[in-house]
């Protein structure tokens, strides 16, 4: 975005991406988009026996523009489809994706002409939570290891290889469809 | 155990009037009832009329593959058939005549005053498991359900919207629409349903008499194409607006992909091989 | 003035009255520049459907002009699911688990109905039994608190007062406790079945409820005092979204809405199902026809709920919750595992051990279902936002024919327009509340 991605490889860049990483964790912004019924369990754990505030989250910004975090909560339709894309483009980078429950990491149950079969078919995924809905616990567990991939995340060169290093990883992998055995 | 047995017999609670006639999956012969057919539209119903479908063998196999000796298996699908007086239907007092006959003289004598025969408008009645069902021609649902509405002895005050239903084997009458009526004065409920073939997929609206079945009429629209003629604005409410074919339709598919996992190939729902 | 820019998708035409613009799909930024080219005074706002305030992914489309809405118009379908589409490829006790999440919000509601349709097909609604039936009521009633609150708590915040929502949510949790102790989830619980339901209470439920009713008894008047005299919060709903019972009528609007007109219908009272003629309540109402009126029903209706969940809780004798033929009761003979999931390794060690005849009734009744003789019904149960109605067919085949649900929320949220309109900016998003219109039960 800034200066921070054209320091060189090193010790500075490093600190800085600590320092960066943090910051960025620690002040995250959801935007409120909320579709079925994981946005009821994601205002349950907004509110007041799971308190989301306590990881400096509870505010859920209304415009995607104030937001950097957009949890994906509930079935995608074909007709909201366009609009979530929209919305993902209207908020500013550096921003994350958590795709809250089943229907939108997969479709879920509704393998159907009407939804969108994984939100990541429109928008890239950070984080995949599964559930029908997922428990507020669930959701803070998923919060929790987007805070520590954010922390963890690279900035400037590191950023580049460390792209390059998960591409060769993921052509080295063996698909899905080839892999054997119990179900696990 | 079939359409034909009066069903005059009904307990007077709610609920399952008669259950015996809902157990009677048999289809019901001759009876002469429902002769219309007149202006050609819907097509005439014979007199197996209410056989909407075959089916055969047990476990979806189509291609021969089937060896575990359903495969001969022939079951004709009926529909409940229409029934003859007395309905029956729960009781308002003792010596009094059930509520489904004394709707149906109501509605009779309303459209009579009309100058309109009630054996034009009502195609047939049916009364299964307890409820009431007047099968209209589709040129006079508005009349009728004007009627229903305004009638003292009727007022069926509250529609609560329109359901399409796909009958694809049911030939000449492939789209029905059925609506559900409520009186809130006289605490009754009551069925309409017009049908229209897949040729020419056209219910006059009832927005005018129900403004409710606005979206309703809309969201039939949506799944099954019915063309509600002078609806304000029928156009697509579920689906985006330009999206093709009318997907509850029995020939749209479902639409759902295959699913893999661990070399394992699940189909979609609708590619299943399953009970028929 | 605006004769030059027709396009494909939005077309103007002049009448009396000004411009009309027809809008037929395509590019929005076309539609709202050819409407900024008119030059009145006029502003059409698109509102959703992703706003804080519209209550899910509802689009509200207002003409306004300065403060005043001159027109209001709904979009929807940004949730449709085809729930009743899928319906259609899955056997009649499998439905459950689709309907339930219609309506996230009244999950037992849309259960309770598409039970009692199927259970009217088969001709088995009189053998269900007494268990089964209170066990119903009584989760029918926490979930109408449970909805309820859920009303008062968004309805709250999307007027800007975040106290009421947090208090919402907190009693909410005290059910959906309850929930997880009787069906094991939070949410979309598939727990009443055709038949009847899918297993009895646990140990120590009955406990917990009359402690939960004891919680929300010394809970619910809170709102009161947060709410019913707050000066401002009447302020923002007295007077508004105001609609009579002519309008109510017209537009088919059940539920609270209807009631706040006056008129005492309630399907709990009027059709009684489930046995609720033989429950002790009485139907609040109002005069008044407008937002605030239609709050006080819903705080008064929490408060009559508590006392069926009561009544409820002192009817539950023992007995079966699953209707006596085999042929229909799911699931086979189960019983829950130690572990909470799946199949009591006793009863699985009796069908894969000794009874072969037993694996064989299992394995059917679980792969194919049980057949449903032709025919269609229709089922309505009062649910906290009006009447809910399943419309049931059947083939006679294992799967349902078509189902169709008539959803509350869909029929009332028709009534917005005549709310809003001629009304204010901000009173849209009251009046939007009022209704309280789930997105999930309005798209299906």
């Amino acid at each position: 975005m800034g200066l921070e991605e054209k320091l060189p490889s090193g010790f500075l860049l490093s600190t800085v991406e600590q320092a960066a990483g943090w910051v960025r964790k620690s002040s995250v912004f959801p935007a409120t988009f909320g579709l079925a019924c994981c946005a009821i369990e994601m205002m349950t754990t907004g509110a007041g026996r799971y308190d989301l505030a306590r990881f400096g989250m509870e505010v859920f910004r209304g415009s995607p523009r104030q937001a950097d975090l957009m949890i994906v909560a509930g079935r995608v339709s074909q007709k909201m489809a366009p609009v979530l894309r929209q919305v993902y483009d209207q908020m500013p980078n550096p921003k994350w994706v958590i795709s809250m429950g089943v229907c939108a990491s997969s479709g879920g149950m509704f393998n159907n002409y009407a939804v969108v079969q994984g939100v990541d078919h429109v928008v890239p995924v950070d984080i995949y939570l599964p559930g029908c809905p997922p428990r507020p616990e669930m959701l803070m567990d998923a919060i929790l290891k987007l805070h520590h991939k954010i922390q963890t995340s690279k900035l400037g060169v590191d950023a580049r290889e460390a792209a390059r290093e998960a591409e060769e990883a993921a052509l080295k992998a063996l698909p899905t469809i080839e892999m054997k055995g119990l179900l696990r | 155990m079939s359409g034909e047995e009066p069903p005059g017999g009904t307990n007077g609670t709610n609920g399952n009037g008669n259950g015996a006639n809902g157990n009677g999956a048999n289809g019901n012969g001759a009876n002469g009832h429902n002769g219309n057919g007149h202006n050609g539209v819907p097509a005439a119903r014979g007199a197996a009329s209410d056989v909407i479908g075959v089916r055969r063998g047990m476990f979806g196999a189509n291609n021969g593959g089937d060896t575990s000796g359903y495969g001969g298996l022939v079951r004709t699908v009926a529909l409940p058939g229409p029934a003859s007086r007395p309905y029956g239907g729960p009781r308002t007092g003792p010596g009094t005549e059930g509520v489904f006959d004394e709707i149906a003289d109501e509605l009779e004598g309303a459209l009579e005053e009309q100058d309109l025969l009630p054996e034009n408008a009502i195609e047939k009645t049916v009364v299964d498991r307890g409820e009431l069902t007047f099968h209209i021609a589709r040129e006079h649902l508005p009349r009728v359900a004007r009627t229903l509405r305004d009638d003292p002895a009727l007022r069926f005050e509250l529609c609560t919207g329109v359901s399409g239903v796909h009958y694809p084997e049911d030939k000449g009458r492939e789209l029905h629409a059925v609506y559900h009526l409520r009186s809130i004065t006289h605490g009754r409920l009551l069925r309409l349903e017009v049908s229209a073939p897949d040729a020419d997929p056209h219910v006059p609206s009832l927005v005018d008499v129900y403004p409710t079945n606005d979206w309703h009429e809309r969201e039939t629209y949506d799944f099954f194409g019915l063309i509600f003629d002078g609806h304000p604005a029928l156009t697509r409410i579920m689906m985006p607006d330009d999206w093709q074919g009318f997907p509850q339709r029995k020939d749209y598919p479902l639409g759902g992909i295959a699913v893999e996992y661990k070399g394992a190939q699940i189909p979609a729902p609708d590619q299943r091989r399953s009970y028929t | 003035m605006s004769t030059s820019q027709a396009h494909a998708t939005a077309s103007a035409r002049e009448t009396t009255e000004g411009t009309v613009y027809t809008v037929t799909g395509g590019d929005w930024d076309e539609v709202v520049e050819s409407a900024a080219r008119a030059d009145d005074e006029r502003i059409v706002v698109n509102m959703g459907p992703q706003h804080p305030s519209t209550h899910g992914v509802l689009r509200l489309i207002l003409e306004i002009d300065g403060e005043t809405v001159t027109e209001a118009r709904c979009g929807i379908g940004y949730l449709h699911t085809g729930i009743e589409k899928n319906l259609e490829y899955r056997t009649w006790t499998q439905g459950t688990t689709f309907v339930t999440r219609m309506d996230y919000l009244t999950s037992f509601f849309n259960e309770t109905a598409y039970c009692l349709g199927v259970e009217k097909l088969l001709g088995i609604t009189d053998d269900i039994p007494e268990r089964a039936t209170v066990m119903r009521v009584l989760l029918m009633e926490l979930n109408r608190l449970s909805s309820h609150l859920v009303a008062l708590a968004t309805g709250g915040m999307e007027l800007g007062a975040t106290t009421i929502m947090i208090y919402g949510f907190r009693d909410r949790e005290l059910i959906l406790d309850a929930y997880e102790l009787i069906t094991g989830l939070r949410m979309n619980h598939a727990f009443i079945r055709p038949g009847g339901l899918a297993q009895d209470l646990p140990p120590g439920a009955v406990d917990h409820l009359r402690e939960l009713v004891g919680k929300l008894r010394k809970n619910l008047p809170e709102y009161d005092k947060l709410a019913t005299g707050n000066p401002i919060f009447k302020a923002r709903m007295r007077d508004v979204g105001y609609l009579d019972l002519t309008g109510c009528m017209a537009l088919g609007a059940t539920g609270p809405i209807l009631r706040s007109t006056g008129l005492p219908h309630d399907l709990r009272k009027s059709d009684p199902y489930c046995g609720y003629e033989t429950y002790d309540f009485t139907v609040p109402t109002t005069e008044s026809c407008d937002a605030y009126g239609r709050f006080l029903i819903r705080l008064e209706e929490m408060r009559q709920s508590l006392g069926i969940v009561e009544q409820c809780l002192d009817r539950l004798a023992p007995g079966p919750v699953m209707v006596a033929d085999k042929k229909i009761a799911w699931p086979a003979q189960l019983a829950l595992g130690p572990d909470g999931l799946g199949n009591s390794l006793d009863h699985i060690k009796k069908i894969m051990g000794t009874s072969m005849e037993a694996l064989i009734h299992h394995f059917k009744l679980v792969t194919e279902g049980f057949r449903v003789p032709p025919g269609q019904a229709y089922a309505a149960v009062e649910s906290p936002k009006g009447e809910l109605g399943a419309h049931v067919v059947s083939d006679g085949g294992t799967r349902p024919f078509r189902v169709h649900f008539r959803d509350p929320s869909f029929t009332n949220l028709q009534a917005m327009a005549a709310m809003c309109e001629g009304g204010q900016v901000a009173d849209v998003i009251v009046a939007v509340a009022s209704i309280d219109p789930v997105m999930g039960g309005v798209d299906r």
